[in-house]
């Protein structure tokens, strides 16, 4: 079926012949070697670039994870692995290198800078140098982490920061936070430098109802990364200020208010969970489409639904306050705001579930890891609204159901597209073909321990397990057991998915310029993409995902034949 | 919804140009603004005197704004931008202070 | 900050012939984004402010009573003026009138030094009464003044850094127009950093009544 579509629906836009380009994988520059990839203002090869880093700081979170699982082996306050407050150092630094150095850049860093161009038309973002420099400041921000992690002692604090101890604290927070400012800047440079190339570098014709709806995505996460980070930014600077200066801005002694601390930290960290999760609801819909080879059910919604959750996203902060000591008028206001998230992320869901109704679906790895998604995200969402309520929330939070809630929205929802994503674009980036049948394998033990690592998290919490305790009582024994074994499993998941990958890189079979019958601009051009991206800009006549073979009006639509 | 594709030549020379004689005026009346809040910030307005001062500071920055940073004469794009930041700030102070104006 | 000068529409990349193809728009847009993000930022100072000033109204106008409402009455002219050779000077390079553009933006930097001249004295002046963060004198006053003092000095002097940060930035430019790499035809780089300048003027517009004149 995909060698149908890739013949009928692979060049609908009329310009697919590459010639003898170069691939960006080549070296055509006067640099050699390594230098030709870090100074390289390529948006491909930075996205390249982005994506080792990137990764390279998951695996670290990854062995940080297994380890505070670990730590749970027996219960009781003795014959302990790590003492309490190395185990605080542990989930401090899970929290801060996963959240800041993991999912916040995530999809836009890695695979936005490489596609996004790409997709609207343009031969590079719109500012090449100002990109290059953002992942300079990305791994600066991320040194200057590992740099606190040898002055004076592992930060304690979680990743929040949370006034007055971060400011009392003898360990080294200081240094650790003004490692995330320098992050917040590379965010910041990013998001402006995605929203001008869209605005501006749209190829002829691409209105915005042409863009493909990753654009959208990405769009939207561009204006909370320009409008929110700068907010963390002042309020990490002021904690800075306030362990060099002591000017009691955030000093109770001195009249300071903690939970103005948490107002502001969270004004940022809410939205920023829309930024971690709103490109891979793009990727889905690219997904979506190309596997059930139809049009987008209702694409202007989902398109306008991306921009309506990052608005909604700046209204719901004081969610995470509820026990901090806000007032009740605020618990009311914010508890019914959160619920308005339900409206534009269910439009999402809906109109994916359209697109696939009677579409003729080809259950590749991509597709596959979609299917993951859906469920773990549903789980993650349905615990979300636990925790909305302010009623139950008094009971929940700060306990392991808000982790497990966390990790399925972020890990099983969008990690499990940026894993499904990288296996989507991987024969476009790479010009070759992974081992679809290990692809299926890894999958299945990642959705497998992801479950077990988790949901009893979920049953933990509700029985009372508090989180951020380096120790449990008996009665928690056997939970804590199944999720310690269920972190194992996970990782032979990731072992072999990432394996395959790599893998496949030098070993694959070459792969097609079109192996899914993708319909948007990437797969018109050469795996892996030339240099330039395009010979000449094309132009654009048709909406992104148009799917010859499967137009038809809707209540005549029937499968199409395989 | 595409903006307008003006300056594509590369070449500057065909902005608009604004007279000396505009800017000056408007710097001014900036000058003139500040002399009247200092002034009326000595006068008890009880609880407008905050009010007074803050809608001076505006008016002022709606002037640098509009006129010293052109904003009145670039394209529509530009005002949506500057709308979304101004909104952004307007919903953080409300809801902020929607629990603090309830505290105690 | 020298990207947001001049993007190249459709850049070419390592070894291949560059579009001579400025996207004029697209700059100013960069340069507007970033600034909106500083606005933000100072915004987020500024709710600090309000929400204490709520909690301490009392507290805040006494120790309001002793910033030098004078001194920060002339900044703001000072600063004003510099916003004004500022644009005169985009003005000038527009006519062509490089040396005229040379002397509004020497006198723009020169207000900057001005500026912090007098931002010195009267810092020197609060330090000499004993009123600076962590003093012993501050420390035995109410909660209200020394949250007032303590946002004072955070958001006057973050907005001084913003300050040099703009006279450093205007220097490089006046480098640029004196080797004619700003000129009538291509002066976008002058523009942004105009912007910039006259966002820190905006911020210290709202805060001279916050701190000034609370009387």
């Amino acid at each position: 079926m995909s060698d149908v579509a890739f013949a009928a629906g692979g060049a609908p836009h009329g310009h697919s012949s590459n010639g003898g380009a170069h691939s960006y994988l080549e070296n055509t520059g006067k640099r050699k070697g390594i230098l030709s990839w870090i100074l390289s203002t390529d948006h491909k090869r930075i996205g390249i670039l982005y994506l080792i880093s990137i990764f390279s700081f998951f695996a670290v979170g990854v062995v940080l994870g297994v380890l505070m699982r670990l730590e749970m082996l027996v219960p009781g306050p003795t014959g302990k692995i790590f003492n309490a407050q190395e185990y605080n150092a542990l989930f401090t630094l899970h929290g801060v290198i996963m959240v800041f150095l993991f999912v916040v850049p995530g999809i836009p860093a890695t695979l936005g800078n490489f596609f996004l161009p790409i997709q609207i038309g343009a031969k590079d973002v719109a500012f090449p140098r100002l990109n290059l420099l953002s992942w300079y400041l990305y791994i600066t921000g991320a040194a200057i982490i590992l740099v606190s992690l040898f002055m004076h002692g592992l930060p304690d604090t979680g990743w929040t920061f949370y006034v007055p101890y971060s400011i009392r604290t003898g360990t080294d927070v200081t240094t650790a936070v003004f490692g995330v400012f320098v992050l917040g800047f590379s965010s910041i440079l990013t998001g402006m430098n995605f929203l001008t190339t869209i605005h501006r570098m749209r190829a002829p014709g691409m209105s915005w109802f042409k863009m493909p709806l990753f654009v959208w995505a990405l769009y939207a996460t561009a204006w909370i990364q320009v409008i929110a980070t700068p907010v963390l930014a002042i309020t990490l600077l002021l904690i800075i200020i306030e362990r060099v200066f002591s000017v009691g801005i955030f000093d109770p002694a001195k009249g300071g208010d903690p939970v103005l601390y948490q107002h502001m930290f969270w004004v940022y960290s809410h939205p920023a969970v829309y930024i971690m999760i709103l490109p891979p609801m793009g990727v889905v819909s690219e997904i979506v489409s190309t596997f059930s080879h139809r049009t987008v059910f209702g694409y202007k919604a989902v398109a306008i639904s991306s921009l309506a959750i990052a608005f909604i996203g700046y209204l719901v902060w004081g969610h995470h306050m509820f026990v901090a000591g806000e007032t009740e008028t605020a618990q009311f206001a914010f508890s019914l705001l959160t619920f308005l998230v339900a409206i534009p992320s269910g439009i999402k869901v809906f109109n994916w579930v359209a697109t696939m109704y009677k579409g003729s679906i080809d259950l590749q790895p991509p597709f596959l890891f979609l299917m993951a998604f859906i469920m773990l995200f549903a789980i993650g969402g349905l615990t979300g609204l636990f925790l909305g309520s302010v009623a139950t929330d008094v009971h929940l939070t700060g306990t392991y159901f808000v982790v497990g809630h966390f990790h399925y929205i972020i890990f099983g929802g969008a990690v499990f597209i940026f894993f499904g994503a990288l296996h989507y674009w991987f024969p476009k980036m790479f010009g070759r073909m992974y081992n679809k049948k290990a692809a299926n394998i890894s999958l299945g033990f990642l959705f497998v321990g992801f479950n077990m690592l988790y949901f009893p998290m979920l049953l933990l919490g509700y029985e009372g397990m508090p989180r951020r305790y380096f120790s449990y009582l008996p009665q928690y024994e056997t939970l804590q057991h199944v999720s310690m074994v269920g972190s194992w499993v996970l990782v032979i998941g990731l072992t072999i998915m990432f394996w395959n990958l790599i893998r496949g890189i030098r070993k694959g079979e070459k792969a097609p310029a079109n192996p899914w019958g993708g319909t948007t601009l990437e797969w018109t051009i050469a795996s892996p993409p030339p240099t330039e991206n395009f010979e000449e800009i094309p132009v654009i006549t048709h909406e992104p995902y148009y799917h010859p073979d499967a137009e038809m009006p809707e209540e005549h639509a029937v499968p199409v034949a395989k | 919804m595409h903006e307008q594709q003006s300056h594509q030549s590369g070449e500057q020379a065909h902005e608009e140009m604004i007279s000396y004689g505009t800017y000056i005026l408007v710097w001014l009346a900036l000058i003139a603004l500040t002399c009247i809040t200092a002034v009326v910030a000595g006068i008890n307005l009880a609880a407008f005197t905050l009010a007074v001062a803050l809608v001076i500071a505006l008016t002022k920055a709606s002037l640098v704004v509009n006129i010293f940073m052109h904003i009145k004469f670039e394209d529509k794009i530009f005002k949506v931008f500057l709308g979304i930041a101004g909104f952004t700030i307007f919903v953080i102070f409300t809801l902020t202070f929607a629990d603090v104006f309830f505290r105690r | 900050m020298a990207e947001i000068a001049g993007p190249v529409t459709q850049a070419a990349s390592a070894g291949h012939e560059a579009h001579p193809h400025r996207d004029i728009q697209g700059a100013k847009m960069g340069m507007w984004l970033f600034l909106l993000t500083e606005l933000l930022l100072f915004a987020g100072l500024f709710l600090i402010y309000s929400v204490y000033r709520y909690f301490h109204t009392a507290a805040f106008h006494k120790a309001g009573l002793e910033t030098h409402t004078l001194l920060g009455t002339v900044n703001t002219m000072v600063l004003l003026t510099s916003s004004l050779t500022m644009v005169l000077s985009i003005a000038a390079i527009q006519r062509g009138k490089k040396w005229l553009c040379v002397t509004f933006l020497s006198t723009t930097i020169l207000a900057g030094f001005v500026f912090l001249g007098i931002k010195y004295v009267e810092w020197t002046s609060e330090i000499a009464k004993g009123i600076y963060p962590g003093s012993p004198v501050l420390l035995a006053r109410s909660n209200g003044e020394i949250l007032f003092f303590g946002l004072y000095y955070t958001m006057t002097g973050l907005h001084g850094i913003h300050v040099i940060a703009g006279m450093i930035v205007l220097a490089f430019m006046l480098v640029l127009v004196l080797r004619d790499k700003i000129n009538q035809q291509d002066y976008i780089k002058l523009e942004n950093a105009g912007l910039y300048w006259h966002l820190v003027d905006i911020i210290w517009i709202f805060l001279f009544p916050l701190f000034y004149l609370i009387n």
